[in-house]
């Protein structure tokens, strides 16, 4: 009943740092529409997991394999560099915890936005900003804002257009590192809500690496943990958070302060 | 008789804690039992005799240690004890209502759109969704100055309320209910019971937990002791 082939595919995947362990024979399928959260400690290799999964990094061992376009399975890292960059740049997106990384600080909101646009071919100056205003609003930026830099937004601004970046391509795929973190509370429950709210309109698969079990709980649908580099216990997320087996993660879930 | 709904066989379910010297306790042993379509089966037995570990594995909140729980609707049979990820989601998008304890949501989202996303999540058109909510949330009391409202600030009572709105705004085969009606008044039990009698003749199967001898008595067709179940285990 469940038999259609996952979007990405990921098995044994491992990298060394000269002999020391980033992560470890990492193996799961993601398919559309689901979101998987890695969580862990810091050195626990979930950053490590997120830069190999989005090329950023060659992996030592193992295979990350993506369900492109045109429907075939492909190895990401045997791609040409042209193949895997229009990959990172049409079908992927890939939010950052520091909005800086992210977005290009001295080029308008508006452009930023339609810059990805004119990656993808667009060319026409005016359905490239009439998009890139319609993304604007969709993640709550006022359009009076559209030409200036993100250098002038606030912080939850700049992840909300760092947002509309990744997204303006409409990609399938979308990796986050942490991208609620450093934001005030009230800020982070908002943007929560939109990418909760993004996220299932566009049916995205997202990997999204957090330390915060609230925000995994409320966006995800499955969770990994990974301590020292593997993946220590995975399952539905509330199964894990509501009944966690390795001694870990239940210390992990115990640690959260209830408020 | 058509196959059960549910089917629950020789299941087990214990906690290790880690953090407590690796203790053990075993909150179900050896549970079988069996709920139909258009009956309303309630669990009964003290507090602590894992009742509520029931429900919660049937809905793949808790995992299963042994036996099996057979889910049948739609035409498909699936053990949700030893179902994928994605199947148990696919079953809770489709199949299975739950109603907790507790609301649980996200902050910030008003109470209309909590039950009028769950209408919308089985199907309805967002009006018709809106609309349904509506009536839902005005059956259950709750006051319409509260609607445009996220519930964080509501009472116990009027926060499960919403809750129950919610868990009734689709409809699922199969529904799960977790003391539905432990913080409401009398009025409002009595509308928990109407609902639940308006879904058993609509064929669902339900199965619950309720702590109040009133809304048992008036919403049982069997009552299933879970004490009996350890015992007959040994």
């Amino acid at each position: 009943m469940v038999a259609e082939t996952p979007l990405l595919s990921v098995a044994g995947l491992t990298r060394y740092y000269g002999a020391r362990v980033g992560c470890e024979n990492v193996g799961f399928d993601l398919y559309e529409g689901e979101v998987l959260a890695v969580v862990g400690e810091s050195g626990s290799g979930k950053s490590t997991l997120l830069s190999v999964l989005s090329t950023q990094l060659e992996p030592t061992g193992g295979s990350v394999q993506y369900r492109m376009r045109d429907g075939k399975m492909r190895d990401v890292f045997a791609l040409g560099e042209a193949e895997r960059r229009l990959l990172l740049r049409t079908d992927w997106g890939f939010v950052h915890q520091d909005a800086s990384h992210g977005l290009r600080m001295s080029v308008s909101a508006g452009g930023n936005v339609g810059e990805r646009l004119m990656a993808v071919g667009w060319r026409h100056y005016g359905n490239i900003r009439t998009e890139a205003g319609d993304w604007l609003k969709r993640v709550e930026i006022a359009l009076d804002r559209m030409d200036d830099k993100p250098r002038q937004f606030s912080g939850g601004m700049r992840q909300r257009l760092q947002i509309a970046r990744n997204l303006v391509t409409r990609p399938r795929l979308v990796f986050m590192d942490e991208p609620t973190g450093g934001l005030d509370v009230s800020v982070q429950a908002r943007l929560l809500d939109l990418i909760r709210g993004l996220v299932a309109d566009l049916g995205l698969a997202v990997v999204i690496v957090t330390h915060d079990l609230a925000v995994a709980r409320l966006l995800s649908h499955r969770i990994m943990v990974m301590k020292g580099g593997t993946v220590i216990e995975t399952g539905l997320t509330d199964q894990v958070l509501d009944d966690p087996r390795e001694p870990y993660t239940q210390l992990l879930v115990s640690s959260v302060l209830q408020v | 008789m058509n196959s059960p709904a549910i089917s629950v066989s020789g299941v087990a379910k214990q906690f290790v804690m880690h953090l407590q010297g690796g203790k053990t306790l075993n909150v179900v042993d050896n549970a079988s039992f069996a709920v139909h379509g258009g009956e309303c089966v309630v669990l009964g037995g003290p507090s602590g005799a894992g009742k509520s570990s029931i429900l919660k594995m049937i809905y793949g909140n808790y995992r299963v240690d042994a036996g099996s729980i057979t889910l049948a609707a739609h035409g498909h049979c699936t053990d949700i004890a030893s179902a994928l990820p994605r199947e148990v989601l696919r079953l809770r998008q489709h199949t299975i209502g739950y109603v907790s304890q507790f609301l649980r949501v996200i902050p910030r989202i008003s109470a209309l759109d909590i039950v009028a996303e769950a209408r919308r999540a089985d199907g309805a058109e967002d009006e018709v969704a809106r609309q349904d909510a509506k009536s839902l949330l005005a059956r259950l009391n709750v006051p319409e100055r509260l609607w445009g409202l996220a519930p964080a600030t509501f009472s116990g009572g009027e926060q499960q309320r919403v809750n129950i709105a919610r868990g009734f705004a689709a409809s699922r085969p199969i529904l799960l209910l977790d003391e539905p009606t432990a913080s409401l008044d009398a009025r409002n039990r009595a509308v928990v019971v109407e609902l639940i009698r308006e879904r058993k003749a609509e064929g669902v199967a339900i199965l619950g937990i309720f702590h109040d001898e009133d809304v048992r008595d008036a919403v049982a067709d069997r009552i299933v002791d879970v004490t009996t179940f350890a015992a007959q285990a040994a």
